[in-house]
């Protein structure tokens, strides 16, 4: 022990007991200490210094665009229809062989498939309904397309959406699941993690989650199915980007026409197949019932999605004018709803 | 730890000598390790530390004499403390030997069994006077250092592979309680779970007895019980030791999570077998007097409900939140491999473990809370739900009483070394000296392994001398807590009436049974929640009244019936909620499975009085044709600005679709309530009125039962 720290002998009060004095080294030690948290807490303090007040983000500046578009090519048509026609002497043609000729006339999968390419197919698998209920895209129309994008090349294919129902039970009862699985492709449901917040900045969407596993791809393909929409009237291309959404997207039914329109200004897919095999007329978007439904045996493709809406609200007796979504994406740009100045093909 | 130093010194101080030997009694080879904390108490046994080794016992020449010290050695049954003048260092090893066998002499006076000149010819086993292998002697084993009989030292590695092999079942089964659909299923495959998820519970006896009473039938597969009712009455609880999930539960905690206190002499102490082991016998004639009187809810205690219902609607669901906390903050790193990696990891846990989505459960902190208590009371007494509290456990101790297969113990060449008690999963008294209590007796095999002198031998038909087979009652707690368990069952009865429902958000699952018969049924297992794909059932708190605790409610704001889903029903092990077809509930040729009935509040619709057009409710709609309607109107609005010169804001015409329900289609789902965009409280809501299940919650005159055609 330091002989400097005993108690320094004073006449000291009696019964008052005279402490040692801490040693100087002890007492720049206990300084010390005292000066760096106080240091430290007032770094951290400026560092982390919360001013107050709520500053609300507005939607301003450019609008978020996801483009997968490929070049034009004036060789080619611009809109396909395709049906079968066994009763003009065709012969009667499976869903495959529909969907091909129809993207064969658009210039084939080739034109919107480059080799290598993470191609992402998004159907309609919103409901808990069958393939004959005609509430989700067909199963035989989706594997065509995932089939057709691996002969283009494609180095991987995902097959993913947003479901109303519950997840799973969507995929599995739609049979899009089997089919897409047994062609190898990866098969993504909406898991809570898929889903990240993105400013689109549109007129009623601003801030919302998106499935990140929908944008995150070199071409999208949008495989949605024509049928009754209650509210929007009639839903195939541009209202099938509501699967891309997550969150409480009720809400958007207030004003549902813009913001179909501010999804498809979002997304700009590659490649639209409007599945209308089988049509919903009456009770959509959900239906439930087959007497609802109407075989046509038709498919629209065409990489204008305002132009296949267009055409596709005619399958359900709607027109173009009274679907106010069509208007809003033509003035928009974003494709014309004027389907016949197109190069029309039918085939 | 600093006690068994002191001890070398030899000190005739006897309070000293008695709490230092208590403490080191606590050694031997065979005390399971803590990981972090090394051996349990002092490994060395006293008698090690003297000229008492197994060479000097070989030679010793056993005198048959009893001396003089006796009579202090053995007054009481309580080991540490009467030992103190036996177990002395006392280094003459003639000297000691001639006190062993008084001491031997004393108890099989006491016990009636046992005879003094036994000891010479089997104590000293190693020389084998009588003939026979000698065994073969391991120096660093206490006591006599024979070691365990092989068998036995297999049979508990096997108990220990059993009780892993089990919870991993048991907890596979709890993660695979859910439906994550399947790519290889056609569309018009029914969804059906691929294992007997609730197979645990299938095989649980107090469950099966319960239900018997209640409802004098056995419910389907609850007939499996019986193959668990012939284990125990084969080789006794052999469930608590080797396979019950939650006692492995409580025989990891009370290893791992032992209080500083809780060890040596107090460990030992807590291990004998005390009265308030009662507790949970009387906690079984309740419930089942309970039953008798028509409630199940005997199953809030039941530890595989309760283990599926703290495991299942706690513990997962919080793993989940900090998962999908820690993962969601990884994702935030700007490096995409790393983000790659956080999804997939997040994409394997939920097709193994937990959901694709957060699940949240109603009020569970309660059930998480009570979770926490039972596994923290393994710190002072070890496995304290399976010895005070389990009433499953106390059934089967009911019967093991019955089992041919149990302990014999030869008091004779008891030590009281208290290396039996130190290992005690049921605090069933092994050691010497006292009976067993074969109705406590987890099976562990434990006290065998330990056992250095050959006393505790489990074999076959043993003979009951050394054993108390019944379970020791007191008649009047039994009397008085069988017609508590009555009281129980009338004061929630008789507080509310069950006919109009105690509230009208109880909503039950679909295929439930009518109210009555619900309670006969529900043992509050919660598989019926921890299934529910869309999170929509939840364990009720005081919704259904003091006796409805835990029982499932459906809350649609958190997530409604899934249409085509029959899950629920599917896991059910008592039949509360029956096994339907997807046929039956959505009411293909027979009227569909309803839970309740939706009502619009006008005040708070969208479309009724903000003139904004909405109707989300009608697209989630799932019956075909909808129960929710709309009508088409055009209603004035007012614009938000006021004109110019402060007039009055201008009127415009809206076109608008107001939804409405149609209560004959509507089936009380809750998608329209789940999806309402008004956020707090939904402008449209289920209640339970108009339910199939009931005849009497009804609204309209044509689903009463009086005019109902079948």
């Amino acid at each position: 022990m330091d002989p400097r720290e005993k108690p320094a002998p004073t006449a000291a009060a009696p019964g008052a007991v005279e402490l040692a004095r801490p040693s100087r080294r002890e007492l720049i030690t206990r300084i010390g200490a005292t000066a760096s948290v106080l240091a430290g807490s007032a770094v951290l303090g400026r560092t982390v210094w919360d001013k107050g007040g709520f500053g609300a983000r507005t939607a301003e500046g450019t609008r978020q665009v996801r483009d997968y578009r490929v070049k034009q090519a004036s060789e080619f048509a611009e809109l396909v229809i395709a049906r079968n026609k066994p009763d003009l002497g065709g012969p009667d043609q499976t869903a495959d062989a529909i969907v091909r000729k129809a993207v064969e006339a658009l210039g084939g999968m080739k034109r919107f498939v480059s080799r290598g390419d993470v191609v992402v197919v998004k159907p309609n698998i919103g409901w808990d309904r069958m393939p004959i209920h005609a509430a989700n895209t067909n199963p035989d129309v989706v594997a065509s397309v995932i089939q057709m994008a691996f002969e283009a090349g494609a180095k991987k294919v995902v097959v993913a959406d947003g479901s109303c129902n519950e997840p799973q039970r969507c995929f599995q009862k739609s049979g899009i699941w089997r089919k897409a699985y047994d062609l190898g492709a990866e098969v993504v449901l909406p898991a809570e993690h898929r889903f990240r917040t993105t400013r689109m900045k549109g007129e009623v969407l601003d801030e919302w989650p998106i499935f990140t596993t929908l944008v995150d791809a070199d071409k999208v393909i949008n495989v949605p199915v024509a049928k009754h929409h209650n509210l929007a009237k009639y839903t195939a291309a541009m209202k099938n980007w509501y699967g891309v959404l997550g969150g409480r997207r009720n809400r958007l039914h207030q004003n549902i026409d813009t913001s179909i329109a501010d999804l498809a200004t979002f997304m700009r897919p590659s490649l639209v197949v409007i599945d209308a095999m089988r049509v919903l007329m009456r009770n959509g978007p959900q239906g439930g019932n087959i007497d609802d439904t109407k075989v046509m045996n038709t498919i629209i493709a065409s990489a204008d999605q305002v132009a296949a809406d267009a055409l596709g609200c005619t399958l359900i007796g709607q027109h173009r004018d009274n679907i106010p979504y069509l208007k809003m994406g033509h003035e928009r740009g974003l494709g014309t709803m004027n389907w016949e100045t197109l190069r029309v093909k039918e085939v | 730890m600093t006690q068994h130093r002191e001890h070398a010194g030899v000190s005739l101080d006897l309070p000293k000598i008695s709490a230092t030997h208590a403490h080191d009694l606590v050694g031997g080879v065979s005390v399971e390790p803590i990981p972090w904390k090394g051996k349990v108490g002092v490994v060395t046994p006293i008698d090690l530390d003297t000229s008492w080794t197994p060479a000097s016992r070989v030679d010793a020449v056993p005198v048959p004499s009893a001396p003089e010290s006796k009579a202090s050695g053995c007054g009481t049954e309580c080991g540490c403390k009467s030992k103190a003048p036996v177990s002395a260092p006392i280094k003459d090893s003639e000297k000691m030997r001639a006190m062993e066998q008084g001491r031997l002499a004393s108890l099989s006076a006491r016990l009636g069994f046992g005879v003094a000149g036994e000891v010479s010819a089997s104590s000293p086993a190693s020389v084998a006077p009588g003939g026979g292998k000698p065994k073969k002697i391991d120096p660093k084993r206490p006591g006599s250092g024979i070691p365990a009989r092989k068998i036995i030292s297999t049979l508990v590695w096997v108990r220990r592979v059993s009780q892993t092999a089990f919870f991993a079942l048991f907890m596979y089964f709890l993660f695979q309680t859910g439906f994550r659909g399947n790519f290889a299923a056609r569309s018009d495959t029914p969804v059906r779970l691929p294992l007997p998820v609730e197979a645990f519970l299938l095989a649980d006896p107090y469950v099966g007895a319960m239900t018997l009473l209640s409802t004098h039938t056995v419910y389907r597969g609850l007939l499996w019980s019986l193959g668990l009712l012939a284990l125990t009455l084969l080789v006794g609880r052999v469930f608590c030791g080797w396979i019950c999930p939650f006692g492995t539960l409580h025989h990891f905690f009370g290893w791992i999570l032992p209080s500083r206190k809780g060890r040596g002499a107090s460990r030992v102490e807590a291990n004998k077998t005390h009265t308030y082991q009662r507790a949970k016998y009387y906690i079984m004639y309740a419930s089942l007097i309970a039953a008798l009187g028509g409630s199940a809810i005997g199953g809030l205690f039941d530890p595989i409900c309760v283990a599926v219902r703290a495991i299942g609607l706690g513990v997962i669901p919080a793993a989940q939140y900090i998962g999908g906390r820690g993962l969601g903050a990884v994702q935030d790193v700007p490096a995409r491999p790393i983000q790659a990696a956080a999804d997939v990891t997040q994409d394997f846990f939920a097709r193994t473990v937990w959901q694709s989505h957060q699940f949240y459960f109603h009020q569970t902190w309660f059930i998480l809370f009570l979770l926490v208590a039972v596994l923290f009371a393994n710190r002072l007494i070890p496995r304290f739900w399976c010895r005070v509290l389990c009433p499953l456990g106390a059934f089967l101790g009911v019967f093991a009483r019955f089992a041919v297969f149990g302990m014999e113990k030869d008091h004779a060449k008891c030590t009281d070394c208290n290396l039996c008690l130190v290992n005690c999963q049921g605090a069933d008294s092994p050691q010497g000296g006292v009976k067993w209590r074969q109705d406590e007796c987890h099976m562990c095999m434990n006290c065998e392994t330990a056992c250095p002198e050959d006393v505790i031998k489990f074999r076959f038909l043993p003979n009951r001398a050394s054993a108390i087979t019944k379970t020791d009652l007191d008649r009047r707690t039994l009397m008085a807590s069988a017609a508590a368990g009555g009281a129980l069952i009338l004061a929630p009865r008789v507080a509310d009436a069950l006919d109009v429902n105690y509230h009208s958000k109880v909503i039950r699952p679909p295929g439930a049974v009518e109210g009555r018969a619900f309670l006969e049924r529900c043992i509050r297992c919660a598989e019926c929640m921890k299934v529910c794909p869309n999170n929509a059932l939840h364990p009720a708190f005081f919704e259904a009244g003091v006796e409805g605790l835990w029982t499932p409610i459906l809350i649609a704001r958190i997530g409604y019936c899934e249409h085509s889903c029959v899950l629920c029903g599917q896991v059910c092990p008592t039949g509360a909620i029956q096994k339907i077809t997807e046929k039956e509930k959505l009411g293909i040729g027979t009227p569909p499975v309803k839970i309740g009935t939706a009502f619009y509040d006008h005040g708070r619709c969208l479309p009724w009085s903000m003139q904004t057009p909405c109707i989300v409710c009608e697209e989630f709609c799932p019956t075909s044709p909808k129960a929710i309607w709309v009508e088409e109107v055009d209603a004035p609005m007012r614009e938000p600005t006021p004109g110019p010169n402060g007039e009055q804001p201008a009127m415009k015409v809206v076109h608008l679709q107001r939804p409405h329900v149609d209560p004959s289609l509507c089936i009380g789902c809750g998608a329209c309530e789940k999806v309402c965009p008004v956020q707090d409280q939904p402008a449209v809501y289920i209640t339970s009125v108009g339910e199939t299940r009931s005849k009497t919650n009804v609204i309209l005159l044509e689903n009463t039962n009086y005019n109902q055609k079948t």
